[in-house]
């Protein structure tokens, strides 16, 4: 096994030379959780998508000669798009980029939207990877999340997405108050029942200024409970690696062939540019963002100005992205990168910083690589941070 | 300009309440007067720490010389401004000694506080001239009969010596220049008698070293004058002297009857003690002025870096702050939970924030500040004559050694509306205080005197009296000596670890509850770690309560994709820094605000 995951890590390494990101701003309806930059109007929808291709070639040169890999159409709700408007934004992104071979093209969707008609369109497009957003099969989380679809549209949708596409990810969530550990085992077994490549499960997370918080403040629904996301996602680790699926990262499991090339990019500190309002890029030095508001960014794309702001990383920037990061990951923090990346003294202060956390068995060293335990990935933030190199004003 | 005589000085301070308006009427004073230009013009210009605007509050003494012509006739006016809290008590009283009159001000809606009353007791044992002012008419909730009937009863004057004025407006501004020139004294002293002159404060300038300031009672001081400071028996040049404008304006000399200042190339304010005399070296007067005083810290704590490596810098922030406040007074000690600081003395809680305030602002110091505690006596079995001064916990000698233990009892007067005595007494009588007398003021304010343990007020007490008396209370002490007392020290551990640092000496009837409290608040004051934290409070080897701090279970975000990450790193280095304030002692990290718990278990 652990060859076998070494060689997903080379292959990756090598082959995920820069990624594309396009976040389409709308939703049927808004999820009590999410904090997400999304807009429930879909009045804007044609002058958007205008937009989106134009900024890919403005941007054009951004990326300079890198090899694009992966296209990724995330939200809100990608799966709003139909058939012709996928296709335009496929085609200006091979117009603008150099586009590999065989680029993995996924579509965020939601089970309302994959009718049979549209899995059929869809199939017509360059997609070839679907991630349906499942989130729980009992109708009492989907209505306390306030999703869009029921329980039986999520079933529906598996069963007849995985007739037409191999490379599925589905989404679940855990931890939402009420959900309990044999719920949750349900779960997981009616997932794994659908044969998907690729699992993505999330705790519940309340994020401030989200319908969630305030329903949580008022009482009216119980807060979450840590200790309880903690056993689940325990139940959770267990269950899948017995499947077969890899937790190559925190959130994220994968049968081996099937590891997400799309997010794995995020976290191995490679390349991608955000196309959209409030996406995100990277060019290895600098950070940017898109305004996260559709008419200003329709307007200032129209006017032929990127929305941008920009950060400069510096170097210590970088270390503690990539020690965060890292602990993530299957593949850890390593140390030799470390040391060729950032010198010597940065290994230094990052063995010295972890040593506690050894002693705590939260973190171990193997293969001369940083990595967290089972128990020490829950709480790898907080370990991360006291790793983290700070220069103290 | 010719220096007007002595019969056309008047010297005044102004008595008031915090909040009663007394520096926004010195303002005005001082515009109405032609003291400042417009473009000085500032809010609370006499008050010129930040920390006392911003605060409204004035902590050290000041002084101002105005011109004022009244009635064909050139008048010098010096108005000394005083501090307001029971801290400063003594600066205070030496401010009015350096008087002849003052001016009582009273806010039209909240009338006489107790401040006010034991200022105005200060300023009648001096013979002072009262001058009241109804300051604050102009608001619409004043209420100038019932509160001039007040100040009547006081002082017993008539109603029409009452002035209605307003700081805000300026209103009756001219009637107070007036009385002050009719109504107080001009002062009286022998300008050919040797030097005598009382210092009333003193102020730390980088460039010029100590400015002190005085009042001529006999005699003049001269520039060059070779001078001695009775109290301290040292000697000095008078290398400059003048009088305190809003700048200060350097002068030959300085004759009875006024106010003035005096730079010597002294460098440390503990040289120069307020109440202290001044006199001429070669021909000293045999008059010294009375009440002079060493002052004595009230209250005790320690102070530390929070960054260790910081000792030496907050050594000589200290030193440089004890130059212009010789009331702080500190020497080393060291923690195990805190590595090396001081212990310092503090006139009292107020003067404790405010020294912790300067250091963080004009020093850029960051500091980690104990529970405080009063100086007690402690005798042992086997020298039960000789008092051992406790003023830190880890002083306190063992209990089985133990034979008694004293602690400093205060007068504690308290004035408060009708309605609120019940509440009041409670609070006194749970913070072991007992009563000694009720006075009705008048039929709605009633004046409380307790005795009770100067340690009480440490622990809370500001705060409750405020709450029970819905703000409406206002509150005075004065030391009364030291009383026999069942002292104990609690020690708080956490894992198992005795925290010195979190260690307070506590009246043994308090320690259970004390000890539970300390016990809850720590546990909702230190972050979850990652493993349980038993948080136990004890007598010696007996443990009187016990929480546990759960261990952490989940801390990671679920989602950390393209757009996260920035926000995240940022998020940790956030976390990161605030750790770095951390104390860490065995496994365990303790945030800064923990060490102050026991002061905010009622929060």
């Amino acid at each position: 096994m652990l060859f076998r995951i070494r060689c997903e890590f080379i292959y990756i390494k090598f082959l995920v030379i820069a990624g594309i990101y396009i976040h389409i701003p709308f939703c049927k309806q808004a999820c009590h959780y999410c904090d997400f930059h999304f807009s429930t109007s879909l009045k804007k929808k044609d002058d958007l998508i205008q937009c989106l291709v134009k900024e890919l070639r403005l941007r054009k040169n951004e990326l300079g000669n890198e090899v694009i890999e992966t296209i990724y159409f995330g939200g809100g709700t990608p799966s709003l798009l139909d058939r012709d408007e996928l296709s335009l934004l496929i085609d200006a992104v091979y117009k603008f980029y150099i586009v590999s071979e065989h680029p993995e093209i996924t579509l965020e969707a939601n089970p309302d939207d994959l009718s049979v008609k549209q899995i059929n369109e869809l199939k017509t497009t360059q997609v070839n990877r679907l991630s349906i957003g499942i989130q729980s099969f009992f109708e009492r989380d989907l209505k306390l999340m306030n999703r869009a679809h029921s329980q039986k549209e999520a079933k529906a949708s598996l069963s007849l997405a995985t007739q037409y596409f191999d490379n599925i990810s589905l989404d679940l969530i855990y931890g939402i108050p009420g959900l309990s550990n044999e719920e949750w085992i349900e779960n997981i077994e009616i997932a794994l029942s659908y044969n998907v490549p690729h699992i993505s499960c999330y705790a519940l997370t309340v994020e401030p200024k989200t319908a969630l918080e305030s329903f949580i403040k008022k009482g009216i629904i119980d807060d979450v409970d840590d200790d309880l996301a903690q056993e689940q996602f325990y139940i959770l680790v267990e269950k899948l690696e017995a499947s077969g699926f890899v937790n190559y990262e925190l959130s994220n499991f994968g049968i081996p062939k099937y590891i997400s090339k799309n997010n794995s990019a995020y976290w191995l500190g490679k390349p991608y540019l955000g196309i959209g309002p409030s996406a995100h890029s990277f060019n290895g030095d600098q950070r940017s963002w898109n305004v996260s508001n559709n008419t200003k960014y329709i307007k200032s794309i129209q006017k032929n100005e990127l929305p941008v702001e920009r950060e400069v990383l510096t170097i210590t920037d970088k270390f503690n992205e990539y020690v965060m990061t890292g602990l993530r990951t299957i593949w850890g923090v390593s140390l030799k990168g470390v040391e060729l990346s950032f010198g010597n003294n940065y290994k230094k202060y990052l063995l010295q910083q972890s040593e506690i956390y050894i002693k705590q068995h939260l973190l171990y060293i193997e293969d001369d690589k940083l990595l967290t335990t089972k128990k020490g990935k829950f709480l790898s933030d907080g370990i991360a941070s006291n790793l983290f190199k700070i220069n103290l004003s | 300009m010719k220096i007007p005589s002595m019969k056309n000085i008047r010297n005044f301070c102004i008595i008031a309440h915090i909040d009663h308006g007394k520096s926004t009427l010195a303002d005005r004073l001082l515009d109405y007067t032609g003291s400042v230009t417009d473009r000085e013009k500032q809010d609370q210009l006499l008050d010129n720490m930040d920390l006392e605007r911003e605060r409204g509050i004035t902590i050290k003494s000041h002084a101002i010389q105005m011109d004022y012509e009244y009635e064909g006739e050139k008048y010098v006016l010096n108005l000394i401004d005083t501090p307001g809290h029971v801290d400063f008590s003594y600066e205070v009283s030496r401010s009015i000694a350096a008087c002849e009159g003052a001016l009582l001000i009273v806010d039209a809606a909240q009338s006489i506080q107790a401040q006010t009353i034991s200022n105005l007791y200060l300023a009648l044992e001096n013979d002072l001239e009262i001058i009241p002012v109804l300051n604050k008419v102009d608001l619409p909730s004043a209420n100038p009969e019932e509160v001039t009937d007040d100040i009547v009863d006081l002082l017993g004057c008539t109603p029409e010596e009452v002035i209605h004025a307003s700081g805000k407006t300026g209103f009756g501004v001219d009637n107070v220049l007036a009385a002050i020139i009719k109504r107080i004294p001009a002062p009286k002293g022998d300008p050919t008698a040797p030097l005598q002159a009382l210092i009333f404060d003193s102020v730390y300038n980088t460039f010029r070293g100590i400015e002190t300031y005085f009042r001529v009672f006999n005699g003049e001081i001269k520039k060059g004058q070779h001078i001695k400071f009775v109290a301290t028996n040292k000697d000095y040049y008078a290398d400059e002297i003048g009088t305190l404008k809003l700048n200060q304006v350097a002068k030959q000399s300085v004759k009875a009857g006024d106010v003035g200042y005096l730079i010597t190339g002294i460098k440390t304010a503990k040289e120069v003690k307020v109440g202290d005399t001044i006199t001429d070296f070669a021909k000293p007067t045999t008059n010294i002025v009375e009440g002079f005083e060493d002052v004595k810290p009230m209250v005790f704590a320690g102070i530390y870096p929070v960054d260790t490596e910081d000792y030496e810098d907050l050594r000589a922030s200290m030193e440089k702050l004890q130059l212009n406040d010789a009331s702080l007074v500190f020497q080393p000690e060291s923690s195990a939970a805190l590595g090396f600081g001081f212990r310092c003395g503090f006139l009292g809680m107020l003067h404790m924030e405010i020294i912790q305030e300067r250091l963080e602002r004009e020093f850029d110091m960051t500091v980690i500040t104990t529970v405080p505690n009063v100086s007690y006596h402690a005798y042992t079995n086997k020298n039960p004559d000789e008092a051992i001064i406790v003023n830190n916990p880890s002083d306190l000698p063992e209990p089985s050694t133990l034979n008694r233990v004293e602690e400093p009892y205060i007068k504690a007067t308290i004035i408060t509306k009708a309605d609120f005595v019940g509440n009041v007494m409670s609070l006194c009588i749970e913070k072991r205080g007992n009563i000694t007398n009720q006075t009705y003021l008048t039929t709605e304010r009633v004046e409380l005197t307790f005795e009770m343990p100067l340690a009480e007020i440490v622990f809370d007490f500001y705060d409750r009296l405020k709450t029970v008396s819905k703000g409406y209370a206002s509150f005075d002490y004065h030391p009364i000596g030291m009383k026999p007392s069942k002292l104990v020290r609690l020690d708080i551990l956490l894992n198992a670890q005795t925290v010195d640092a979190l260690s307070a000496l506590i009246h043994a009837d308090n320690a259970q509850y004390i000890g539970r409290k300390m016990c809850e608040k720590l546990k909702e004051l230190i972050p979850r770690q990652q493993f349980d934290i038993p948080v136990q409070a004890a007598i010696g080897a007996k443990i009187i309560s016990r929480e546990t701090i759960k261990a952490l279970r989940k801390d990671v975000t679920a989602k950390c994709y393209g757009g996260d990450i920035s926000r995240k790193r940022k998020l940790l280095e956030k976390q990161k820094k605030g750790k770095k304030r951390m104390r860490q002692v065995g496994n365990v990290e303790i945030p800064q605000q923990a060490f102050m718990a026991v002061l905010k278990l009622n929060d």
